[in-house]
């Protein structure tokens, strides 16, 4: 129950994008077409699954104030949380790279589909967000950061797509020239924020 | 040289706005605008980051392969990061504030201005222009970010810097304007006016 609930409210209610702008960067500049936007959006479900269960396990055993208790009585008190920006960062950008190389070696055909993509999804704040996010709520055991990690990817991917699907409508509206392309964009998510924010208070 | 500075020190804050125009580290920008205060902060600390760190990599570009700059990158903006997040931590006045900021501090790392500033100038600069532009860019994103704040203050809990101004004469507060979705908007009304009034950024 526990799971279901953090996995639905990571998905609707804490939204990536409409709750916190994460991963706004590459959200407006990849949401051109719903093919490209989709493999963006797998993509980084696919990092985000991958890194989240590391970074909680190095929070857990090296960062975490007295993590390094298990190195014997004299480490109890080491606080290294300081470090957690830059151990994240170095973790997914180590893990970015070996995807990468991975898919490549085994799966050409999604690499290519990919492609830029992915060495972008480094940058990604939604990536580091997630871990960030991760460290801030405390998560019981490995499983719950999966299950977060699963449910913020799929939000993004959904709001990712959702917001492609109506930048192809859009094309064909007569908008006023200066808020064309940037401005309209902005005012779109403005409104689907404003749609995702009914899902506020659910809990199950 | 002298207009070149005032060029590389002018262009980022209005024409080649880096959240306007050049569409970059709208990540962070939105959620940091509740209030002027946290907005100032997190300006002040994204100008440092990406000054001093457009300098030390402007410094090192001879000494980077471009094949591991990335991590480089991040590395060497990570650490800014870490110092600008305890210099915030350590100050009674500040503490709160970055509490109040929680993880989009952290998130400076994976803000697309200080990459794409390094990517696109100090790597092909000397450092004193790299500096000047690093400043530049990060003081361009600050005056969005003051703005967006300031009417998100104003109409949100109608206080500036925790100031009452509307509310002694009445003034009923609307909570839309501090939910996420109306600082969207807000930036979507800014990019209109920018463009009304610069008509050569018009999207075709």
């Amino acid at each position: 129950m526990e799971y279901l609930n953090l996995f639905v409210r990571s998905i609707f209610v804490d939204n990536m994008i409409f709750a916190y702008f994460l991963g706004m960067c590459s959200f407006l500049a990849v949401s051109k077409n719903v093919k490209t936007a989709a493999g963006l959006g797998v993509a980084v479900i696919f990092v985000l699954l991958v890194t989240l269960p590391i970074n909680y396990l190095l929070n857990e055993y090296v960062l975490k104030p007295g993590a390094l208790s298990w190195l014997g009585e004299g480490f109890a008190t080491v606080d290294l949380s300081f470090l957690s920006f830059i151990i994240f960062i170095a973790v997914i950008a180590a893990i970015v790279q070996i995807v990468e190389m991975v898919v490549e070696k085994f799966s050409p055909a999604l690499y290519s589909s990919l492609g830029i993509f992915l060495p972008l999804i480094a940058v990604n704040c939604a990536i580091l967000g997630g871990s960030l996010f991760m460290q801030q709520k405390d998560f019981a055991n490995v499983g719950m950061s999966l299950v977060y990690a699963l449910g913020s990817g799929l939000g993004w991917f959904l709001a990712i797509v959702s917001l492609a699907a109506i930048r192809e409508k859009l094309a064909y509206s007569k908008v006023p020239a200066a808020l064309k392309g940037l401005g309209i964009t902005f005012i779109t998510v403005g409104l689907m924020g404003m749609a995702f924010m009914t899902f506020m208070g659910i809990s199950i | 040289m002298n207009a070149k500075i005032k060029e590389t020190l002018l262009n980022p804050i209005f024409k080649g706005n880096p959240i306007t125009v050049l569409v970059l580290g709208i990540c962070s920008s939105l959620a940091v605008t509740v209030t002027l205060k946290g907005a100032l902060v997190m300006t002040l600390s994204v100008i440092v980051v990406t000054g001093i760190s457009s300098l030390i990599l402007s410094l090192l570009r001879n000494t980077i392969p471009s094949r591991v700059r990335i991590i480089v990158q991040l590395v060497v903006v990570a650490m800014m990061v870490i110092l600008v997040d305890q210099v915030l931590k350590s100050f009674e006045a500040t503490y709160a504030i970055d509490k109040q900021l929680s993880v989009y501090i952290g998130l400076i790392i994976t803000n697309c201005i200080v990459m794409g500033r390094i990517e696109a100038f100090a790597l092909g600069n000397k450092p004193w222009p790299s500096f000047l532009d690093g400043v530049a860019n990060g003081a361009g994103y600050g005056l969005i970010l003051l703005v967006v704040a300031f009417f998100r203050e104003l109409l949100g809990s109608g206080t500036l810097f925790g100031v009452d101004i509307l509310c002694r004469f009445g003034y009923v507060t609307n909570n839309l304007v501090i939910l996420p979705p109306f600082a969207l908007i807000l930036l979507g009304c800014i990019v209109w006016i920018q463009r009304s009034v610069q008509k050569d950024l018009q999207e075709k």
